[in-house]
This record gives C-alpha cells, sequence and structure tokens, in this order.
C-alpha cells in the first residue's frame, strides 16, 4: 500500500456493499464517455462522469487558423448540425468586421438551420430506440432523416460537414425549383412525424420505462443552468430564437413548447414537438423569402478584426449554443470559446442519476440529449 | 483381399496416398466453407468515435442497409464480435482502451480503419491530444478514405474486407 | 478608439470603452447600479446593447457576484472563459451570466471579469494563480471552472472539486491553452 501509483490512479477504501462500476468509454450506446457508478444493489449510489475521450483541441487549434479557415474546423463537434454550430461564429465574426448580411442570406440560413434540427434530433430519436431496445424507432427515423439530408445535400452538396455558411453569408444560393421540392418534402416528413406517436410516444412500454425517472424540477433546472430542451421539459419557457431574435426569426412565428413534468418521458417528447414546428417555420421561410438577391459579400484576404470581443447566441438541437470570439488585430482570433449545451447539461448526469434504479440509467443518460463530441470540443 | 493389397512395406504410401486424395476433396471446400460464414456475418464493435459514427449509423438506415451484407448494429457484448470499425479521431486517453477492446475480441478479428482521422489523424493532425492514425495502435485490414466517408464508400469497404477474408487462411 | 498604426507587436489588452453619450438607457441604468453600490472597485468596460462587460478584482468578485445575483435577478452563468494575456502577465477569466426568471433580462447577457496573476512556469494548485470560486453563488459553474483549471491552471479556492476534466489522466506538460503552449509543427 505504500508503493508509489502511476499518475491518474488513486487508492480509495471500499464499502463490502458498494461496487463500482465503468459504464465505459466503450458501450454499446453512443459516444465516448464514460459514467463511474456506485451501486448499492440495484440502486446508483453515485455518479462521476468522465468526459474527454474525444477532446481534439478545437478552441487551441482555432488560434492557429484565420477567421475562414476556421469554418470546417468549427464545424466539426456536430457534424450533422453543422449549420447551428457554426451559426454564433458566423454572426460574432460578421459583428466584428463589420460585415452586413443581405435579407435573402438570412432566409437561407433560416431554411438550413431548421433542416439541420431534423437530421440532428432524428438521429438522435434513432439512437434513443437502440438505447431502449425498440429497433423500429431506430430504422423509422433513420430512414426519414434522409429526406432532409437529400434536401441539404441539394443546397449544399455534402450529407454532413456541409460547411455553408460564411462570414457575410452563405456559400451558394438555392439551386433551381428549390422552393416546391423543398415544401413537397417537409409536407411529407411532417405526415411521417405524426406517426411517430403511435410506436413510440403512445406506446405503454415507452411510457412505462420513462415516466417519473430523473425528474428535473423548475428550481433545480434554473439552478443548474440548464438548456435547450432539457429545461423546456420541466416548465420553463426559454429558446433563443423568441427571446433574443437573430437573423429573420422576428419576422417568424415561433411557439415555444413547454411540458411540466421535467421527466425523461417530457425530455423525449420536446424535440419531437420542436421538429414539427420546424416544419411550420420552413413553410413560412419559404413563402416570405424575397425573390432575388445576392446571398454572400466579396471579403477581402485576411480579414481582420479590431481590438474587440463579442458573445452571440443560437438555438441549436441542443440547447443555447453561444460562441465568444476575442480578437486583438490579427487575422486569427485571439481566442475563440464554444459554449455548448451538451456541456452545461453535463451537471445533471450526477444530480439526476443519485437514486435511480441502474436499469433507469440509459433512458435517463440519453433523454439529456448530450452529444460527447460536443461537450469534449 | 485387402490384406493383401496393404502389405507392411506400401501402408506409409497408401495412408499418404489416403490423405493426398481427403484433402483434395474436403480441406479446400471446407476452408472455403469456413471463410463463406465468416464473411457474409461480421459482427462490429461499437467504437462510435465522433463524427464518422454518424455515417454508420446511417449506413445501417433503410436506405443504404449495411445489414443485407450481415453486419448487424446493435450489439452488447463485444465478446461476441469479430469486425473493429474504428469510425473516427482516437485520442491520447482513448487509445489504450481501444487496444483493451481489441485484446478482449476473440480471434479471428479484422481492423476497418473509417475516415482520414482514424488513418493520418485527418483535420487533426497538428492538435495535442490526437493519435496521427491508428497503426501503432492496432493491425488494421481496410482503410476506407474520406471526412466522413458517404455509407456507400464504407458498404464498398467492407467488400473489399470481404475479398481479403476469401483468400485468407481459414485455420 | 485605437490608432491602427500605433498597435506594436505585443497585442493591446484592454477591449476599447464607448463613448459616453449615445449608450444603451436600460444597460446603462443596470451598470449604473453596479457603480453606485461598488464605485471605484468595479470598472465598466463596455455598454452595448444586450451586453455589459464589468471588470473586478479578484479581492471583491464575491461581493459583486452576490449583489448581482440578488438584486439585479441573474440566476445562472451560461460559460466561464479563461483568457490568457502573457503581456499583462495576468489571465482574465470571464463569467457570462443570464437569467430565466427575469422576463426584462431574457435578452441581456452580463460578462463579470476578474484577472490572477500568471508565473511562467505554472505549477497548478500550488503557485499564486488563485481566483475565489462562484460555485457557491452560481451552482452552475461547478463544470467549467473545472474545465478552466486543467486548460489555464486557474486554480479556484473553494471549489469542491479541482479535478481534471478533458484532458488524459497522464498529462504533465504545461496547461494547453496558455500561449506559450505551442502546438507541434506551427
Amino acid at each position: 500500500m505504500t508503493a508509489r501509483l502511476p499518475p491518474g490512479l488513486q487508492l480509495e477504501k471500499v464499502d463490502e456493499r458498494i461496487m463500482t462500476l465503468n459504464v465505459g468509454p466503450q458501450h454499446p450506446g453512443s459516444g465516448h464517455m464514460r459514467l463511474i457508478i456506485q451501486v448499492d444493489g440495484d440502486r446508483i449510489v453515485s455518479c462521476d462522469p468522465d468526459p474527454g475521450y474525444v477532446h481534439r483541441g478545437e478552441e487551441k487549434m482555432a488560434e492557429y487558423r484565420n477567421y475562414i479557415t476556421n469554418i470546417p474546423h468549427l464545424e466539426r463537434p456536430v457534424i450533422h448540425d453543422s449549420c447551428n454550430i457554426l451559426y454564433p461564429y458566423c454572426l460574432g465574426v460578421e459583428e466584428l468586421l463589420g460585415l452586413e448580411v443581405s435579407e435573402r442570406a438570412k432566409y437561407v440560413r433560416v431554411i438550413a438551420s431548421e433542416l439541420n434540427r431534423f437530421t440532428y434530433t432524428l438521429y438522435w430519436l434513432a439512437i434513443y430506440g437502440i438505447f431502449l431496445g425498440h429497433s423500429t424507432m431506430f430504422m423509422w427515423p433513420a430512414g426519414d432523416r434522409e429526406l432532409a439530408i437529400d434536401l441539404l445535400e441539394k443546397l449544399t452538396g455534402a450529407r454532413v460537414t456541409h460547411s455553408y455558411f460564411v462570414p457575410g453569408g452563405v456559400r451558394n444560393d438555392l439551386p433551381a425549383n428549390f422552393e416546391d421540392v423543398c415544401l413537397r418534402q417537409i409536407n411529407y416528413l411532417e405526415k411521417r412525424l405524426k406517426t411517430y406517436a403511435d410506436i413510440f410516444y403512445d406506446n405503454p412500454i415507452l411510457i412505462a420505462r420513462t415516466e417519473k425517472t430523473g425528474v428535473l424540477s423548475r428550481e433545480d433546472a434554473i439552478r443548474l443552468g440548464t438548456t435547450g430542451t432539457v429545461l423546456r421539459a420541466s416548465g420553463v419557457d426559454y429558446d433563443v430564437r423568441v427571446k433574443e431574435p437573430y437573423d429573420v426569426y422576428d419576422e417568424l412565428d415561433v411557439h415555444t413548447n413547454v411540458l411540466k413534468n421535467g421527466d425523461s418521458y417530457d425530455r423525449s417528447k420536446t424535440p419531437w414537438l420542436d421538429m414539427l414546428e420546424s416544419c411550420n417555420i420552413i413553410r413560412q421561410a419559404l413563402e416570405k423569402m424575397p425573390k432575388s438577391g445576392s446571398v454572400r459579400v466579396k471579403l477581402k484576404p485576411n480579414p481582420k478584426g479590431g481590438n474587440d470581443e463579442v458573445y452571440k447566441r443560437v438555438e441549436s438541437g441542443r440547447g443555447s449554443l453561444g460562441a465568444y470570439i476575442v480578437s486583438r488585430s490579427k487575422p486569427e482570433p485571439y481566442r475563440v470559446k464554444l459554449s455548448v449545451g451538451s456541456f452545461r447539461n453535463l451537471i445533471c448526469m450526477p444530480y439526476l442519476l443519485k437514486g435511480e434504479k441502474l436499469g433507469n440509467m440509459p433512458a435517463v443518460y440519453w433523454s439529456l440529449n448530450y452529444w460527447p463530441v460536443e461537450a469534449d470540443r | 483381399m485387402l490384406k493383401d493389397l496393404i502389405t507392411p512395406q506400401n501402408a506409409n504410401a497408401f495412408v499418404g496416398k489416403l490423405g493426398d486424395i481427403l484433402v483434395k476433396a474436403i480441406d479446400q471446400p471446407l476452408e472455403y466453407a469456413i471463410n463463406w460464414g465468416r464473411l457474409w456475418s461480421l459482427w462490429p464493435v461499437h467504437i462510435e468515435t465522433a463524427c464518422c459514427s454518424v455515417e454508420f449509423g446511417a449506413a445501417s438506415s433503410p436506405r443504404y442497409d449495411v445489414e443485407r451484407f450481415g453486419i448487424i448494429e446493435a450489439f452488447g457484448s463485444l465478446r461476441q464480435c469479430d469486425l473493429v470499425v474504428v469510425q473516427g479521431t482516437i485520442t491520447r486517453k482513448m487509445a489504450p482502451r481501444l487496444r483493451l477492446v481489441y485484446d478482449q475480441m476473440p480471434e479471428p478479428k479484422y481492423v476497418i480503419a473509417m475516415g482520414a482521422c482514424a488513418i493520418t489523424g485527418g483535420l487533426y493532425f497538428d492538435s495535442y491530444n490526437v493519435l496521427p492514425g491508428i497503426d501503432g495502435v492496432l493491425p488494421v485490414d481496410v482503410y476506407v478514405p474520406g471526412c466522413p466517408p458517404r455509407p456507400e464508400t464504407l458498404i464498398q469497404g467492407c467488400m473489399l474486407l470481404q475479398e481479403k477474408i476469401k483468400r485468407m487462411k481459414a485455420r | 478608439m485605437s490608432d491602427p498604426e500605433n498597435i506594436t507587436e505585443e497585442t493591446e489588452t484592454k477591449p476599447i470603452v464607448e463613448k459616453q453619450e449615445d449608450l444603451p438607457k436600460f444597460e446603462k441604468d443596470q451598470s449604473d447600479k453596479i457603480t453606485a453600490k461598488f464605485g471605484s472597485k468595479t470598472e465598466i468596460a463596455f455598454v452595448k446593447p444586450d451586453r455589459i462587460k464589468v471588470n473586478v478584482k479578484k479581492e471583491d468578485i464575491l461581493d459583486v457576484a452576490s449583489f448581482i445575483r440578488d438584486e439585479l435577478n441573474y440566476d445562472h452563468a451560461e460559460s466561464v472563459t479563461g483568457v490568457d494575456f502573457p503581456a499583462d502577465k495576468e489571465i482574465e477569466v470571464v463569467y457570462h451570466l443570464g437569467s430565466y426568471t427575469d422576463p426584462q433580462l431574457s435578452r441581456q447577457v452580463l460578462s463579470l471579469a476578474t484577472r490572477a496573476p500568471r508565473e511562467d512556469n505554472p505549477n497548478p494548485g500550488n503557485d499564486s494563480t488563485i481566483l475565489p470560486s462562484l460555485r457557491d453563488i452560481f451552482y452552475s459553474v461547478e463544470f467549467h471552472e473545472r474545465e478552466c483549471f486543467e486548460m489555464l491552471g486557474v486554480f479556484f479556492e473553494g471549489h469542491p472539486d479541482n479535478r481534471r476534466l478533458l484532458l488524459p489522466e497522464d498529462w504533465a506538460d504545461l496547461p494547453p491553452l496558455r500561449k506559450d503552449f505551442a502546438i507541434k509543427g506551427r
């Protein structure tokens, strides 16, 4: 016991009744994240999250690349929601460089951002199906998601990692006949989304497994600083698109879905309701969009920001995503920090899992909308 | 009559010739049958690291359907699997655990490196926490390039692995 | 406003302070309440639409943060960022605070900034880069302060659990987000 331990290991005294388990970095769920759980029989006594297995050092590398070459880098944390994670960065850089975005570009950005909400949330629902052992719930969202990916491929040229938003607008304009195709596919997608209620949300087995587990009260949700659908499922009415509208969200009619109970069932239902709301937003945006105009601003090579700092926020699939950019008159930013929804909701995990049964852990863990790559950046 | 045919002098040669006939008749088809069984039921372990896991999930979706090749997505235990598809960036924190996962799988096992990050470090070649490719950790059979590779490219990679298994020794 | 020709090789560290006449009214009221209570201990760095920045010294930050939580009704922290300024020999830690309960503050984000001295050979946890932790006032900063500790070497006194979060267990090099930690090949 007096031998020197290698770095990173620690010695602790164990109780005879309590067992320490590793919900290890490789698990049949999704993403590399470790939870060190201590169980007493079947009940979880304490939980210690151990993220960082996908920490790639995005923020350090952003200081070595200039504002434009940072774009493919900073969209990699969530590749299927890449427009939303670039959005606050582009808004911030536009304020630093003093760029004006045209009206048509703002509408195109809103459409791309809402389409990305489909691809992210449907993938999350598909993995939720696998976690609970419901394989139809994997196949249906994964298949319907391909419709939204088709639209994005027509628009941007890539299935995921679009690199579509640039400071000053978007990279290219809509292709010919895009509005009709988009409207048809969104109508079909909405019909498909409504059928999920039959197999999933009204399914008595799902209700029995997720109701009243992992209950997060309203005061706790505010005190822990949670964000996104986790917050709205606990009764707090806060959506950045409504409270601090960016681009043209102040001209569109956005309805916030707020549920009261704060358990895993509500947290799994709120993103689905948000997707149905996105269909309405896309239809309104397609109607109100100006029919012509440029979508991109010509930039000088190696643009430099002034001696300034900026903080911008956007609502993504996981919650409010903020970008804090500090610039000091060089082509590279001095510091870029992404304040992501997954990392802010991480604090709920030890808080909610204490006292839960071990069998309820997958339902609670994935209902917190935690994407490990984004939290580690 | 058989006793007259097989004398103590030519018993060795007789058994040797019988062995040759048996090898030609059974061993090659047996090897072919064993390899056939292996390549049409490759079960992958979940190493869903980072970005490429999204395209692996899309490959299991109804449109691309990698399950018709025998590659089933959802698994509980890695002691029943024989394919490691390393999907994405491996960081220095994850590398020992990746080796541990590989060592826990029973033989025969195959490795596919999917995505630019798993091959050479990709977009993150100069990061302080990323391994420049997984060649130092695992013996890779097939490299699938792309950032991320489309599901069709991944399926082509699996078919190349199947071609490789056909040529391998079975026992 | 700073003049482009006067910027030297070492980058300037303090951001620009706005002119007093054309500041937005609601934000000016907020910042006036803070200066009325604390006077010269705080310095208002800028007042922009929806964004205010307050610079505080590390000895007074607990009082200012309690005032902001109790009187101005900010209830959670959105993020905690550390920025390294080797030219000043200081590390700045910025808390972005928001409010979910007060409907008038739903657009505002208040940046509360403080500075800690910086050493050239850091020994995280055992040298002079120490700041008081705001975890008792805003519970939501718990994991953010842990990340700031391991990335920049700032020790938060009063935080129950100053361990590393994202880096590998055997990391023995400089804290990565410092400016003297160079990425290989650049």
